[in-house]
């Protein structure tokens, strides 16, 4: 898919932004590239699927103290669901909430399927992908600059990204429920920091076979409405 | 508790508090390790007792963990029907290398792990593969429980208490080799099976019952952890969980059988068998040769 010629990049953050407030980030996570930012408590993070079916990968790690990270684990067990839509709380390994999904124009989201990586890849689709850049790839680094090791990469959220299990226990990423323009927000319940992975997966349809860039916007609500 | 009093123990000097200290071995209890491991009194069908790595068994709310041998099979058998056997690994000569949950799940395109089901680490490698399961109640979303949650749940959750948290102890096997809470990752869990609903909803389907058990055969050497304790949707209202018996054995044969049988597998597991015999034989070519022999 290539990008149409009028696109929610040039949408103005304030019309974007599914919770209004004062536009403190709007910024473009490029495609297949890595993204990271702090969101502080009580600000909201939307997420635009600027051209539709674009998974976004995404870690969460306390600001103040990186032990303090997102678990895929602790947040289903928490709500007795797969699957993360408005309500859901990401919480931490010690189920602890660190933020909440306050709006979101698909459904559902997965968190159970993980990051693509060089070496699953291998595994997914044949030797020939091993040299195919990946999201492990995208979190490793930019998590480097912030401090995080490889030790800190656990399962993740792919936001915008389907993954249904069937009655036998069959699961695997399908086709997506998103749509250009399609948003979700989250609002940090702590100092959190935002760990991006722009999914450059382009063997399976989580990109719709096609990354694209995806826009980043943080609103910071005025006191009386939050 | 009872007080026991200095005279009565003999304790008062440091004679006497020895021989009181040694006269406690020997005592035979339901929940402890057996050393060495061929002392175990029942080995399994086909297995000698002089083969024997680990024999150990592991009580509600505690946690064991030993580094194994590439070849060894590990067995774990739910004696009562109340074990939750919360499980890690770490590649024990590179343990940066790990049980990643995600690609478990997704790799085999299938959720609920049975006979056949590799445990794959976050570098395209098999750790273990389930060989063998006659209980069929696993899990592989919700991981294990948290100090809040058994707080909220049973009025307690540290190491200490008598409902601790499976983070917990998973965190305490992981100090215990050099690690730390930040190589604690999502884990899978054995013997309290968790379904899916068409909806995404998640629901248990509790245990198998009593004497149920399932054995892995470890693909390289690793660190095992094993905390059991109660499955974070435990509908119990009271902590109940019992105890994990725990063996393991040499069974280097069991891979070359493997590797015979490999064709009849899926792709995705025949890629992932290769990835690690090609890591394994890369870093151990001398021991490559004999097996080659």
């Amino acid at each position: 898919m290539s990008a149409p010629e009028q696109t929610f990049e040039s949408v103005p953050a304030r019309e974007l932004a599914l919770i209004s407030g004062e536009v403190v980030l709007d910024e473009i996570a490029g495609a297949r590239a890595p993204w990271s930012a702090i969101v502080r408590a009580g600000d909201v993070l939307t997420i635009v699927d600027l051209y539709g079916n674009q998974a976004v990968d995404t870690l969460f790690y306390g600001a103040d103290n990186p032990v303090v990270r997102y678990s895929a684990q602790t947040t289903i067990a928490a709500q007795r669901n797969i699957f993360l839509t408005v309500g859901t709380v990401l919480r931490d390994s010690d189920g602890q909430p660190m933020l909440t999904i306050v709006a979101d124009e698909v459904g559902n989201h997965d968190t159970v399927g993980g990051a693509c990586s060089q070496e699953s890849n291998t595994l997914r689709y044949g030797h020939h992908t091993k040299h195919q850049h990946a999201c492990v790839e995208n979190f490793i680094r930019e998590g480097a600059r912030w401090g995080l090791g490889k030790a800190d990469i656990v399962s993740n959220i792919n936001f915008f990204m389907n993954v249904p299990v069937d009655a036998d226990g069959t699961l695997g990423i399908v086709d997506g429920l998103s749509a250009p323009g399609r948003r979700l927000a989250v609002r940090a319940e702590i100092d959190t920091l935002v760990l991006v992975s722009n999914c450059p997966q382009i063997n399976n349809p989580c990109n719709g076979f096609d990354p694209t860039p995806v826009r980043m916007i943080v609103t910071r609500p005025s006191e009386g409405s939050r | 508790m009872n007080v026991v009093t200095p005279s009565a123990a003999g304790t008062a000097t440091t004679a006497g508090a020895r021989t009181h200290a040694r006269s406690q071995a020997g005592i035979i209890t339901d929940s402890m390790p057996v050393i060495p491991a061929s002392r175990w009194p029942h080995p399994p069908l086909g297995v000698s007792a002089a083969q024997l790595t680990w024999a150990e068994t592991v009580p509600g709310g505690r946690y064991a963990s030993k580094v194994l041998a590439r070849g060894t099979r590990l067995r774990l058998r739910d004696i009562d029907g109340s074990a939750c056997a919360h499980l890690m690994l770490w590649r024990a000569d590179a343990p940066w290398e790990r049980l990643n949950v995600a690609d478990t799940v997704k790799v085999p395109w299938q959720a609920y792990m049975s006979t056949g089901h590799p445990l794959l680490s976050d570098q395209g490698r098999v750790l273990a593969t389930l060989v063998a399961d006659t209980s069929r109640h696993h899990d592989a979303f919700c991981g294990t429980t948290t100090v809040a949650g058994n707080a909220a749940k049973y009025g307690a959750g540290s190491v200490e208490s008598a409902t601790p948290a499976g983070r917990e102890l998973l965190i305490m096997s992981a100090l215990k080799h050099g690690l730390t809470p930040r190589d604690v990752p999502p884990t899978v869990s054995f013997f309290h099976g968790v379904k899916v609903n068409a909806d995404g909803g998640l629901e248990s389907t509790g245990t198998a019952g009593a004497d149920t058990s399932v054995e892995l055969l470890l693909h390289l050497p690793v660190v095992v952890a094993l905390a059991n304790t109660a499955h974070p949707l435990d509908p119990a209202a009271t902590y109940s969980t019992t105890a994990v018996e725990v063996l393991a054995w040499q069974a280097d044969g069991d891979l070359d059988e493997l590797r015979a049988t490999i064709d009849a597998t899926d792709p995705e597991y025949q890629r992932a068998f290769g990835n690690t015999e090609d890591a394994w034989n890369a870093a151990h070519p001398s021991l490559e040769s004999e097996v080659a022999r």
